[in-house]
């Protein structure tokens, strides 16, 4: 960069030349003074027409507009002013070097010197008493701990905990395997559960004709046909809520995972790492689904000690 | 300060009679007609996109005008009632004290969804001047010594506006509101080790959280907008001490500033811009709907909507979760799960990047002496270059969070959708780039404007890591 200090001389006043004689200017001096008024005055109008419209019920719309129409008839009014009416010049102001001068550093050294040798002189006050600072502040930041509890086991077990639980839908009745038609898939929790918002549980009838394989291990995890999956989507905790029946994926609608219902619900597609919990599921005395324990793992999005 | 009585003005004209006998009475203990006529005088250059910033600040002083309308209404609490109210569809169906008197301020409080609605297009417009305000100092250079703080409290600011957002939204508990509050506990808890300790604290415990409304609407109402309050009277105070920048022009040098004086003209034409700004806002809040919380419902943790899309300024954040491929880091049992990458890792370089520019930019070029004459973008191809990429990028992201209505829209498949995204979020930056490039290189020399820097981006790299270079 050139610096262009000290090269020019002083700066010249820039003055926009009217471009026309007076009687033009004053003409439009009229015109602009007019057109100025009449959006005061339409903001006036507006402004009264609000309070009409406000004691009438109000209505959102209108409201709206008027106050527009006050807010804007006043700005116009005042850019028209200051446009039209005030000194348009163009000024030079000078401008200085943030830095300051060696000699006024040097003054506030001495100065600060002056007043601060106080504290050289007394090390053991400036210690214990910088001790004292930080003892306060690491003190102040305990009462942070009171805003949440200790995250505990909440996050790896649910209400499914200790197993034989039957699930119910969202009205608390428990399921019937028959009340799942093929293809169909509903919401369920543990019995007594409702509100629990990690142990939303999927219940899916696949066609026997789709070819579903356990992972190893959980063969017996199904009934009927009905699998159960966590579901919370195992990428940011989303309902994985769309069933694609025919192709048997469960899609997350907020950040499009897709889980392979087939397969364990693992992730096909789109940023979910982890397949999906499965619930292991069975039947009670009255035929009615239960789990028959937790999840296989934690619910929902990953956390730093999942696997511990 | 001397002990006699002055003697009584002239006589003043009698309609000034009692502002003249106030401003008087006030010099007389602050003795501040010096220091109020240098403030009339002070000098402010003029150019259209001066103004970016002037809009921010207009749309803060709507938004605290409109929010403090608004607390006067809402009750942040998840308390759980029946809703009784005057919107038919939604009565008799259970939910939180905190959506309820949203529904009522929408419908039973008079004059209160256009309100709403005016807070709601005044956040939208907050954030947008904010980010085209920062994209206009970053062009013109106008980060450079001495305003390298006034970049900082600047980079402060953005993210503090988005947070104040989101939580803003994310108050009232309608079904899209939960959604973006599960996503966010799902990136809070992704942090490596502090993770689950972090959301615990934020929300009172697992999420749902029976605290977060609490919380947020304090955070939302209280802690942040006094934060931005501060930074802002900061950066205007720093604006005022340093004097405006100004593009190179006749009379214009780097000792002078050369413009029109604070009074009159400057300072009608900023209270007209406040006027017209809030006017639009008004007209916004009131013809155009936003964030129509009835049509959600109340928020059930079991339940989502598709086509869930956060509000335009978190849009990149939305983009990057759903473009980044299906990656973790797992090793002895602890794991760095996929949201930490965009959602922490990228917004964290991101921001960390914006503050280090300045810095970065000086030590490459060896350039470190003031600097209050505005660079042309083209002069500086390869900060233009590299501003423009990074652009893309975001834009990209920001596209990437629409990836399924693009998909219902136009009837393509949301895979190929979001492969094409990861694709183009990698390709496009160097291309606009390298085009920027070439582009700023061309018309330089058209204008027979000499570029400002002859660092070339191959040499980046090396000046970077050997500090400090000769060349300017």
């Amino acid at each position: 960069m050139t610096d262009p200090r000290g090269t020019e001389e002083s700066p010249p006043v820039v003055t926009r030349p009217p471009s026309t004689g007076d009687d033009e200017l004053t003409r439009r001096g009229a015109r602009a003074e007019r057109a100025a008024a009449v959006s005061f005055l339409l903001a006036m109008a507006a402004a009264i027409g609000l309070t009409i419209v406000y004691w009438e019920g109000g209505q959102p719309q209108a409201e709206g507009i008027l106050l527009a129409v006050v807010l804007g008839g006043i700005g116009v009014g005042i850019v028209l002013w200051a446009k039209h009416f005030m000194p348009t010049e163009d000024v030079a102001e000078d401008r200085h070097p943030m830095e300051s001068s060696e000699e006024d550093i040097a003054a506030f050294a001495a100065d600060f010197q002056a007043g601060g040798s106080s504290l050289q002189r007394r090390r053991v006050l400036v210690a214990t008493a910088g001790g004292a600072c930080a003892a306060l502040g690491v003190a102040l930041l305990f009462p942070i701990r009171s805003l949440g509890p200790r995250p505990g086991r909440g996050f790896k077990q649910t209400a499914y905990k200790g197993g034989d639980i039957r699930v119910v839908d969202e009205n608390g009745m428990p399921v019937h395997p028959r009340d799942l038609p093929v293809d169909g898939f509903i919401t369920v929790w543990p019995d007594g559960h409702t509100d629990d918002a990690d142990a939303s549980t999927l219940l899916i009838h696949f066609r026997s004709d789709q070819d579903f394989q356990p992972k190893a291990g959980r063969e017996d995890w199904t009934v009927d046909d009905i699998v159960a999956y966590s579901k919370l989507c195992t990428h940011v905790g989303c309902p994985v809520g769309l069933y694609q029946a025919e192709l048997g994926l469960l899609l997350c609608p907020c950040h499009q995972s897709t889980f392979d219902v087939m397969r364990h619900a693992k992730p096909i597609f789109g940023p979910a790492a982890r397949s999906l919990p499965q619930l292991p599921l069975g039947l009670d005395g009255d035929g009615f689904i239960i789990a028959t324990a937790d999840f296989s793992g934690p619910v929902g999005p990953g956390f730093w000690d999942r696997g511990r | 300060m001397s002990e006699q009585a002055t003697p009584r003005p002239a006589r003043r004209s009698p309609e000034r009679l009692y502002t003249h006998r106030i401003a008087r009475w006030i010099d007389g203990r602050l003795g501040a007609a010096k220091f109020a006529r240098t403030a009339l005088n002070k000098v402010f250059p003029d150019n259209w996109s001066f103004m970016l910033g002037e809009l921010a600040l207009y749309s803060f002083v709507v938004l605290v005008l409109t929010g403090i309308y608004l607390t006067f209404f809402f009750d942040a609490s998840s308390n759980r009632v029946v809703y009784t109210g005057s919107y038919e569809p939604l009565r008799g169906v259970e939910m939180t004290q905190a959506y309820r008197s949203a529904l009522e301020l929408s419908f039973d409080v008079r004059a209160g969804l256009v309100m709403r609605q005016i807070h709601h297009w005044a956040a939208l417009l907050f954030l947008a001047a904010i980010t085209v305000h920062l994209a206009r100092v970053f062009f013109t250079g106008a980060f450079r010594r001495p305003r390298e703080i006034n970049w900082i409290i600047g980079c402060t600011l953005l993210p503090l506006a988005m947070f104040n957002g989101l939580f803003g939204y994310s108050l009232l508990d309608d079904q899209l509101s939960g959604t973006g509050l599960r996503i966010v506990y799902g990136i809070t808890i992704s942090i490596p080790l502090v993770g689950t300790w972090a959301a615990s604290l934020l929300f009172g415990g697992e999420f749902p959280g029976p605290d977060i409304i609490q919380r947020l609407y304090v955070i939302h109402i209280l802690l942040v907008p006094a934060l931005i309050a501060v930074l802002i009277a900061l950066h205007l105070a720093i604006l005022v001490r340093h004097k405006h920048t100004q593009f190179p022009g006749p009379g214009r040098r780097e000792d002078n500033v050369v413009g029109e004086r604070l009074w009159p003209t400057y300072a009608f034409k900023a209270l007209g811009l406040f006027f017209l700004t809030s006017g639009v806002l008004a007209l916004l809040g009131g013809v155009f709907q936003i964030n129509p919380i009835w049509v959600y419902g109340p928020f059930d943790p079991a339940e989502v909507s598709t086509a869930s899309q956060p509000d335009w300024y978190m849009g990149w954040l939305d983009g990057a979760l759903r473009i980044m491929p299906g990656w973790e880091i797992r090793a002895f049992g602890f794991e760095i799960p996929n949201p930490f990458f965009p959602g922490v890792l990228l917004a964290g370089v991101t921001f960390a990047l914006l503050y280090a520019w300045p810095f970065l930019e000086a030590r490459v070029t060896g350039d470190h002496s003031e600097h209050h004459i505005l660079d042309r973008p083209r002069q500086r191809p390869v900060r233009t270059a590299l501003g423009t990429a990074t652009l893309s990028f975001y834009v990209i992201c920001f596209f990437g969070a629409a990836a399924d209505v693009l998909a219902s829209t136009f009837g393509l498949s949301v895979n190929a959708i979001l492969w094409t995204f990861r694709i183009l979020v990698l390709v496009v930056p160097p291309v606009v780039a390298w085009v920027t490039y070439r582009l700023c290189k061309e018309l330089s020399a058209r204008d027979g404007l000499p570029i400002a820097s002859q660092v070339t981006m191959r040499e980046i790299p090396r000046r970077l890591l050997r500090g400090r270079a000769a060349e300017t």
